[in-house]
């Protein structure tokens, strides 16, 4: 593997144990910062609003991720669509921290962005162990759990997750020659299977997304297994998003001690409201595999 | 000897697995009641200090911390952890432990994109990588604070008494000799 993509896996492990929050102005981005985000996510409609506007979603106004890189010291992370590599590149252009190859955004291709051909990092969501070595393969640094972007519903979250722990702990516990028909099953290079059979996990960092509303819900992908989570709609929808973003950094630092997450979590005003599964139109999840 | 990582946000894992490998016991700290006082030493691990800053005030351990360090407590602090204990930066107004004397750049490399990999200089230990991840550099040293390492002509390492900091990530590497270099420091032998 090439210098320039441990730098970037690396990037990732620098914001381990921390909160990436979807903001869309520069002083949201200040308030994200200020709550304890470990980076932000610049886009012009967080994905509640995209899933109300319907319609064709893009990469957002460069202008306005600009603004962002100018407001705060955090990396600044931005989405364009599956396969859509021009967006990238200029993305890269304006230097930006991290390029997320987003479902939520409409898709461009079937096929996904070669990502080895960039200098900055990419990350990609799976619901899956197959969809996230196969991105891996593509030169993503980064993994995130799909889940169900602009819901406020953690269920969809907590399944892709579930499903991702549950087929990496199958893999370490089979032998070599079953190994072999994993790759083949998972569509996927072998020594990504072997890699994360001997070590049980993924080769790159892995976060939660896609439905996080409350330190609770935060607190619980940490459990099951994420390494961090990105928290979308759930902030700036909220009541009080600067208390409930700050409660959310708490919570993952601290998953582990219920009293203090019982604390955190008091007081801290009305939640999104949320759409239930049976009433989602649009599966952002199903988007790119 | 027992070692502390600071374990709120970020790469402090790296740190806790590179302490084992050289057979010193690493003790997480993520509340004030994990930081206690059979510590030799304490880390404070690469990831965003503005987090770090924040999370230290809202758990009780900012202060705790400071005075310790205050009072000698060898600490070792790797780029974000160097922001954490650094008495100034040019480019933000935030301040935290302000233990160490210097003067910094938070992204004095750049952006992700300008993030690099080199070889260098460190302490007489010879050459060791240098890893540096949006990383910040020191524009400026008191008296009583010894330059380590430098790199891309700027200074990247520096030891005021019982206080080390890099501004690279030793710990993403295999080269243990900067952590080496501090172990010394916590048992009294350098």
């Amino acid at each position: 593997m090439s210098e320039k993509y441990e730098l970037n896996k690396n990037l990732a492990q620098m914001l381990k144990g921390g909160v990436i929050m979807d903001v869309s102005t520069p002083e949201q981005a200040r308030i994200a910062e200020g709550a304890g985000a470990c980076a932000v996510m610049a886009l012009e409609r967080i994905p509640a609003d995209i899933r109300a506007a319907g319609g064709v979603s893009r990469m957002s106004d460069p202008k306005l991720i600009k603004e962002i890189q100018g407001a705060v010291s955090i990396p600044v992370m931005a989405k364009v669509r599956i396969g859509h590599f021009m967006e990238a590149r200029i993305l890269q252009a304006i230097e930006i921290d991290y390029i997320d190859e987003s479902e939520v955004l409409s898709p461009t291709d079937e096929y996904h962005i070669d990502k080895r051909e960039f200098a900055v990092p990419f990350v990609c969501g799976a619901k899956n162990l197959g969809e996230a070595l196969r991105r891996i393969q593509e030169g993503a640094s980064m993994i995130r759990t799909k889940g169900e972007a602009g819901t406020g519903d953690v269920v969809q979250a907590v399944r892709h997750m579930r499903q991702m722990m549950g087929e990496i702990r199958a893999l370490t516990v089979k032998s070599k020659d079953e190994l072999y028909d994993a790759a083949k099953q998972l569509a996927v290079p072998f020594a990504l299977v072997e890699y994360v059979a001997e070590n049980g996990r993924l080769p790159v960092v892995m976060f939660s997304a896609g439905g996080v509303a409350t330190p609770a819900d935060a607190a619980l992908m940490m459990h099951l297994g994420a390494e961090g989570v990105f928290v979308g709609s759930g902030i700036f929808k909220s009541g009080d998003p600067q208390k409930r973003a700050a409660a959310i950094v708490q919570a993952v630092a601290n998953y582990n001690d219920a009293k203090l997450l019982a604390e955190i979590s008091e007081n801290l005003g009305e939640a999104m409201v949320g759409i239930n599964e049976h009433e989602i139109q649009v599966l952002m999840a199903e988007r790119g595999i | 000897m027992k070692i502390g990582v600071l374990a709120l946000q970020g790469a402090f894992a790296e740190h806790v697995q590179m302490l084992k490998s050289l057979g010193v016991e690493a003790v997480e700290i993520r509340q004030r009641r994990d930081f206690v006082p059979d510590m030799r030493g304490v880390i404070l691990p690469g990831g965003e200090s503005t987090v770090m800053g924040m999370l230290l005030h809202k758990l009780g351990l900012f202060e705790p911390l400071r005075k310790a360090l205050v009072a000698g407590l060898p600490a070792f602090g790797t780029c974000a952890g160097l922001i954490l204990m650094a008495k100034e930066s040019e480019d933000s107004p935030r301040r935290h432990l302000c233990v160490l004397d210097v003067t910094l750049r938070r992204h004095g490399f750049g952006r992700q994109i300008n993030s690099f990999k080199t070889e260098g200089e460190f302490a007489g230990c010879g050459q060791i990588p240098l890893v540096f991840i949006r990383g910040p550099y020191i524009t400026g040293v008191g008296a009583g604070v010894e330059v380590l390492a430098s790199a891309k002509n700027r200074i990247v390492a520096v030891r005021q008494k019982n206080l080390l900091g890099t501004a690279f990530h030793p710990e993403l590497t295999p080269d243990s000799r900067v952590h080496e270099y501090f172990l010394n420091m916590c048992s009294g032998a350098g």
